[in-house]
């Protein structure tokens, strides 16, 4: 069992973030720092304590959508994992496809997305998690199918192994920690995707929506807060992918699959 | 007249005919080795002796000759599970525990739970790792990683044992300690085993016959016998016999290549 | 190593056709106003306003942009271009800040444990979030607005080099670092002989990411601090004339994925360029 983290071993980011924080607060003190250009900590949190109920709401949207494109992304990058696996000649077609989907700003095809739905509807958003997500889920699934050892391969062949031997008793669990790397990169940048698929237009709830809203009036110390809910939420996501890793997997060993 | 649990006959093996990377691993190889036999098969880099485990094994086929096993072709006693393998890596399952690595045959055989259970303890009682049973394989030394593998090959008591340097990735201690092991478990389950080795010392420990191979192409140049008596032990290995045997290997070997230099064969 | 590449491009020229196949296929059957699936409204409208035909896109870059105006090409180019520059900008100015950031805590253990995690932990969180701030610090220092906005782009590429780079140079074989210190060199003599070439086979993935990362917050920043002259300003525009001018808000998509692509180019080829002499590595 993993002993956790003695203060030892977590001091030097605590004094970073603690003389950080303070460094802040006193510059914004000393130079006497309008709240417009940059609101102090202490401000933020304060503006964080008073607006909780309209950064819940805020979180709970951009939360939603990233939520329900993560899901489905990762229910349809498994489906699709397997159909590649099946016919491996279309890998060789989704393998460029991918790279370049990681190449370009796919983001900015939101508000091409956001007319072909009704105004006010989530689904933009969602579809934009869903395409991301798919594709990091696809990629590693589709690699931890394919790839099993080459002493593994001969071992099951030695036995006579029937295709679907193969694939139930050696090919599905070997994939299983490459899942669960994809799940580890797709779900802190479903938050990611979910936000910044605000700033493309659509419906003006969400985070970054308040954000912008908030910075176009100058209300800097509460546009502060809503970003706090942003990492927060961003954090959370990556926090509960390590523990759903965690909780499903009894195996206590570096995964393979990470490199 | 009983059967060899091996008959190769002829059997020639080229990959990749008619093309520019054309390679004859094998030549017109003849073998034939009796039940309860164990025969190393021993040569430098690229004579063939992987290659020729795996045409028993029904892993490749061969481009000329055939191969018989139990009787029957090697494709038949592969569907019909008549050896168990080992290779240099133990090939272990790391998401099963190490009593379900053992039970895999059984498993695609159709066992039922009871009798896998059975079986597998049998086989670790028999390997000496009891008590290992619902550890995971990576938490197991290299050496005990490779009994497991062993245990694994041998659950299903097949009659042929077929060895592609299982010993080769531990240190030299552990290596004469698995010998001994080997040995002991093949004598009690009473199979036959074809084993690769590059260990003159090894092949010799552990065999009643040292097939000595050359490359280029890979054939059979010479089988020496070795009588070094049924009930091997630590001793064995500071007999005169032994010594007598490494050297007559060694000479082979020597003689085999022609006057090229001697590479990947240790006289250790 | 051409063959590959040419393979390669003609498997991609194959994947956009099926792409594009499937988008006519979808016209053909999907229904024209949105449609539900189970009660949910997810199928989106298929009628030529929102969806054009992917023949209508093409001819599209050779109209006028409004009446009067130059070709669309040419406007799209030149967004993409302006655009191009400042994220590039952003990845320069973001790796050179990276790298610096890794050196100091390779260097200094104390730097490394204490801000690594604050590193690792901006990989989590929408960095865009801090957009208007920036840009109000920026405007406050009396930059011009180009400059926030690139400025976004080198802070959202600077994460992932640190990280990446921080990874490469602690990548120097054990064997190779003690080589080294028998030869009485210095820190910064291993680092610059050893631990920086040894690095810069991760430092590349990283500059991929870095690049993508640039380029969306150049263009998200120019969409919230309204830089015109930009593909993300040009998006907004044209996707807002759907009724008028439906298939323009596609060639800007086309600029936006060319400049992306460019980019991305740009870091392959310095990989060929500063790898060139090494053994093939798998990259995952």
């Amino acid at each position: 069992m993993r002993r956790a983290p003695s203060l030892l071993a977590i001091w030097p980011p605590l004094v970073f973030g603690v003389v950080f924080l303070a460094v802040w607060e006193t510059i914004v003190a000393v130079y006497d720092i309008k709240k417009f250009l940059l609101p102090a900590p202490t401000a933020i949190a304060s503006a964080f304590a008073d607006n909780l109920e309209n950064v819940w709401e805020a979180v709970l949207v951009t939360g939603a959508n990233a939520l329900v494109g993560f899901v489905l992304g990762v229910l349809l990058g498994i489906a699709v994992s397997f159909v590649l696996m099946r016919f491996s000649v279309l890998n060789e077609l989704t393998t460029p496809l991918a790279v370049a989907i990681n190449a370009v700003p796919i983001v900015i095809i939101v508000p091409v997305l956001n007319n072909m739905y009704p105004a006010g509807s989530q689904v933009p958003r969602r579809v934009m998690v869903v395409l991301i997500v798919f594709f990091v889920v696809l990629v590693n699934v589709a690699k931890g199918l394919r790839q099993v050892s080459g002493t593994h391969m001969e071992l099951m062949r030695s036995y006579a192994a029937s295709p679907r031997e193969i694939l139930v008793k050696t090919r599905i669990p070997n994939a299983i920690p490459y899942l669960f790397t994809a799940m580890k990169i797709a779900a802190p940048l479903s938050v990611i995707t979910a936000f910044v698929a605000e700033y493309f237009g659509g419906t003006q709830t969400g985070l970054g929506s308040a954000i912008t809203s908030n910075a176009s009036t100058s209300k800097n110390d509460v546009m502060w807060a809503y970003v706090l809910g942003a990492c927060l939420l961003g954090l959370s996501f990556y926090v509960a992918s390590i523990w759903l890793e965690k909780a499903t997997t009894r195996q206590h060993r570096r995964n393979p699959a990470m490199t | 007249m009983t059967e060899h649990a091996v008959a190769i006959n002829g059997a020639s093996m080229v990959f990749n005919p008619g093309s520019v990377g054309q390679l004859e691993a094998l030549r017109d190889i003849d073998l034939d080795i009796a039940a309860g036999d164990f025969v190393s098969l021993i040569g430098p880099s690229g004579c063939g002796k992987s290659t020729l485990l795996r045409l028993i094994a029904n892993l490749l086929s061969p481009t000329a000759g055939d191969v018989l096993v139990n009787g029957k072709s090697a494709a038949q006693a592969r569907v019909d599970q008549d050896y168990g393998m080992a290779f240099q890596q133990s090939g272990l399952f790391d998401w099963r525990s190490v009593r379900k690595n053992i039970e895999l045959p059984l498993e695609l055989k159709g066992w039922d739970k009871k009798r896998r259970a059975e079986r597998s303890a049998e086989m670790l009682e028999l390997v000496q790792l009891s008590e290992f049973g619902d550890h995971r394989p990576w938490e197991l030394s290299g050496g005990m990683q490779q009994r497991i593998a062993i245990a694994r090959a041998l659950a299903s008591h097949p009659p042929l044992l077929l060895m592609d340097e299982p010993f080769g990735a531990l240190d030299e201690m552990t290596r004469e300690h698995m010998q001994s092991e080997l040995l002991r478990i093949c004598a009690a389950a009473d199979t036959t085993v074809v084993f690769v080795t590059h260990s003159i010392p090894e092949a010799v420990y552990l065999s009643n016959r040292v097939v000595v191979m050359s490359p280029r192409p890979g054939q059979i140049t010479d089988v020496i016998d070795v009588d070094l008596g049924a009930a091997r032990d630590d001793d064995t290995r500071e007999d005169e016999t032994f010594y007598k045997k490494i050297t007559e290997v060694r000479e082979a070997l020597r003689g085999a290549e022609l006057g090229d230099t001697a590479r990947g064969v240790d006289d250790r | 190593m051409i063959r590959q590449a040419a393979r390669r491009s003609a498997l991609f020229v194959v994947a956009l056709a099926a792409v594009a196949a499937t988008w006519e296929l979808y016209k053909v059957v999907g229904p024209e106003t949105g449609g539900e699936v189970f009660g949910w409204a997810i199928l989106p409208k298929s009628n030529d306003r929102v969806m054009p035909h992917t023949w209508e896109m093409i001819a599209e870059f050779f109209d006028p942009e409004t009446r009067g105006t130059p070709l669309v090409w040419q406007a799209v180019l030149g967004y993409a271009w302006f655009t191009f520059r400042l994220a590039w900008f952003g990845l320069f100015v973001g790796t050179v800040v990276g790298v610096g950031l890794a050196i100091l805590m390779a260097r200094f253990r104390v730097v490394e444990r204490g801000l690594l995690p604050y590193v690792i932990a901006s990989q989590t969180v929408p960095l865009i979030a801090l957009a208007p701030q920036i840009a109000t610090i920026a405007g406050n220092w009396g930059l011009p607005r180009w400059a926030w906005v690139s400025i976004l782009g080198a802070f959202l590429a600077f994460f992932p080099i640190s990280i990446a780079m921080l990874k490469g140079l602690s990548s120097a074989p054990a064997a190779s670092v003690e080589l080294m210190d028998s030869y009485a060199a210095s820190w910064w003599t291993t680092l610059v002989k050893l631990r920086l070439p040894a690095s810069m086979g991760y430092l590349v993935p990283g500059m991929k990411l870095a690049a993508t990362a640039s380029v969306i917050g150049v263009i998200v920043s120019e969409i919230s601090t309204g830089l015109a002259g930009g593909i993300g300003r040009a998006t907004l525009q044209y996707a807002a004339k759907a009724t008028s001018e439906p298939a323009q808000v596609y060639t800007a998509l086309i600029g936006a994925g060319a400049l992306g692509l460019l980019l991305y180019g740009f870091v392959v080829a310095m990989e060929f360029a500063l790898m060139r002499n090494r053994p093939q590595e798998a990259t995952g």
